[in-house]
């Protein structure tokens, strides 16, 4: 199956520029695959109407099973599995069990968030970036449209993107 | 649209561009590597090698190759291992607890800085798991694993086991905040190059390509990161400090000493970060991304974490008198005027009245001061533990065994040990890795950049 999907590309050198961009051609009811840049841009988000992320749900899950397992592991092998006097304390001296409950809490949350984030974004070390232009990573943000979902726009797309503040306009085939 | 306060002195100097960035922090991974490079990288590398001598003998022939004994149990290996922990407090001090407080200064010095904080932190690994002796049945000592003891496990009342997982968390959690943030430039590095550096590069760099909804899912990351490591910073120095607070030794029994050790090691980490970024700035030409500006705001950092030190210092002082207990009252006599007084008072002079220095602005936005100054400052920071560890031991409860320390070349071998494993790491680093993250820099250039003369 050699699928090929046409993009029109927009390229921006400002991120101020290229937020207004992208609420004038949202506007414009033009949908946009996606925009890349080479720093995090803020509110860019927003601007394509991205839900927030809920990977803080996922750290916070991840935090609570470290917990759990912590204090778990530590019940079970001093009060449970070999009981020991210590310093005449009780088998399960609760404050004891804090500093390692805390790190692995830590731990865990850092992760488990952090896998899933990679997972997610589909971030591993073979993949092939297939940058649709190598200067994303360099100093513009570009902003991909896709011509088969926006067939009925296509005619007036170069020049809305221009008036947008885009410094180039350009086409590329992409082989899915 | 992100706007600075006029006020504000620019962050990045010489009206960069945001290409400028990349070409200017790219340079250094792509050319070759230059004979001021290679020297000092040789130099690393002996030290390594001449160290690892004494690494050798000590597993071989055992720990009495030490100058340990039956009083002083502790000396050399456990102020090296809070020393080198303590420098490691900087890095994940500036990317987390800045980055929550918005500080966009620590932009340019973050990456670098928590490079350093993994190099310190596994030197500091060296010590206890070289004082196991016998360090390939570690595992079983400070590990929960299954064993044929009877499952006997490890003991979770000890601050010794708290430590294992303080420390190894700090460490992982650390690497990976710093690998994240590395992603994003080494995608502009392998968008750069061709041949072997970008399939390397590429692999490195994860598929990274710069999708909005990406970088929004990675910023959401860093957030909750930093808000985890922030109290990770905290707690790693509290849980080393209990490993002498909650023993009954004089000098070591008290409450005082988390924040006061955690005061200290952000002292003397910054005081490393400073040291290692006045050398950096040099020899790579980033002038212009690590400014007087930065220099002057860590020094204040300086300022503030020497003075809390020095608090501490007096508040132990006339606690040990108030307290009414006379062996605490002669440990502290014992550190100011018994045999090793110079060591208390090298102590006092690096970090209690050399960084007061700083209230000049002269000297705290002076280069060689402050290169100077930071070594000073880690200086007294290394007595600082090995006054706090030896004095209390060498003369406690049992005068009949009262005895003094002294290290052997081999407590010195192992020391210069960590010095060529930390540098040769860093060398390689400032080589082969962006030493400033590329990405959050190119974020402030239009809010933060000093505008180019018209």
């Amino acid at each position: 199956m050699s699928d090929s999907r046409n993009f029109v590309l927009g390229v921006y050198d400002d991120e101020d520029v290229l937020l207004s961009a992208v609420r004038k051609i949202r506007e414009a009811g033009v949908k946009i695959d996606e925009v890349y840049s080479p720093f995090p841009v803020h509110g860019l988000d927003d601007e394509l109407g991205y839900k927030k992320s809920r990977l803080p749900i996922a750290a916070f899950m991840f935090g609570a099973l470290g917990t759990t397992l912590a204090l778990t592991m530590q019940i079970w092998m001093l009060g449970v599995d070999w009981p020991m006097i210590i310093g005449g304390k009780n088998h399960i001296a609760a404050p004891d069990f804090v500093p390692v409950t805390f790190e692995l809490t830590v731990l865990l949350a850092a992760f488990g968030m952090v896998f899933t984030f990679l997972l997610v974004s589909d971030l591993k070390p073979w993949k092939d970036p297939k940058m649709l232009d190598l200067r994303i990573t360099d100093d513009k943000h570009v902003m991909a449209i896709d011509l088969g979902k926006n067939k009925d726009k296509a005619d007036g797309l170069e020049g809305l993107l221009k008036d947008s503040g885009a410094i180039e306009v350009n086409d590329k085939e992409v082989e899915d | 649209m992100q706007v600075e306060a006029s006020v504000r002195k620019p962050l990045i100097t010489g009206g960069k561009t945001v290409h400028d960035v990349t070409e200017d922090i790219c340079r250094q991974v792509e050319g070759k590597p230059t004979k001021l490079w290679k020297m000092a990288f040789t130099a690393a590398v002996g030290l390594f090698i001449i160290g690892f001598m004494a690494v050798a003998m000590t597993l071989w022939e055992g720990i009495g190759m030490w100058g340990l004994n039956k009083t002083v149990g502790w000396a050399w290996d456990i102020t090296n291992f809070v020393w080198w922990v303590g420098i490691g407090h900087a890095g994940t001090l500036i990317s987390a607890v800045l980055l929550l407080f918005r500080q966009k200064w620590r932009m340019a010095i973050n990456r670098a800085s928590e490079a350093m904080t993994i190099f310190a932190v596994i030197c500091a690994a060296m010590f206890p798991v070289l004082h196991m002796g016998r360090p390939w049945l570690g595992a079983y000592w400070a590990l929960p694993l299954p064993n044929t003891f009877g499952s006997l496990w490890v003991n979770f009342n000890s601050p010794l086991l708290w430590d294992v997982f303080a420390i190894s968390t700090y460490f992982s959690v650390s690497l990976v905040f710093w690998y994240l943030g590395l992603v994003p430039d080494f995608a502009t590095i392998r968008d750069r190059a061709t041949g072997m550096r970008r399939k390397i590069y590429g692999a490195l760099s994860l598929g990274w390509n710069g999708a909005a909804k990406t970088w929004s899912r990675y910023e959401s990351v860093s957030l909750i990161l930093a808000g985890l490591a922030t109290p990770l910073v905290l707690s790693v120095h509290t849980i080393v400090s209990f490993d002498f607070a909650t023993s009954v030794i004089p000098g070591w029994h008290t409450t005082i000493f988390p924040p006061y050790f955690v005061a200290g090691a952000i002292f003397s980490g910054f005081a490393m970060v400073l040291t290692l970024m006045i050398v950096t700035r040099a020899v790579f030409k980033l002038q212009d991304y690590i400014t007087i500006e930065h220099i002057e705001l860590m020094n204040i950092v300086i300022i503030v974490t020497g003075s809390i030190v020095g608090i501490a210092y007096i508040t132990e002082f006339f606690i040990s008198w108030y307290s009414g207990v006379e062996a605490e009252q002669y440990a502290f006599y014992n550190r100011m005027q018994g045999p090793y007084w110079w060591a208390y008072w090298s102590m006092m002079t690096c970090n209690v009245i050399s960084p007061q220095l700083f209230w000049f602005k002269k000297i705290r936005t002076s280069i060689a001061a402050t290169f100077i100054l930071s070594i000073i400052v880690n200086i007294g920071m290394w007595f600082e533990r090995f006054v706090i560890i030896v004095t209390s031991l060498h003369r406690d409860y049992l005068p009949s065994s009262w005895a003094m320390f002294s290290p052997t070349i081999y407590d010195m071998g192992v020391y210069l040990f960590t010095f060529g494993l930390f540098f040769t790491a860093f060398f390689l680093f400032a080589k082969f890795f962006p030493v400033i993250n590329m990405a959050e820099v190119k974020s402030i250039v239009k809010s933060s950049s000093e505008k180019k003369p018209a």
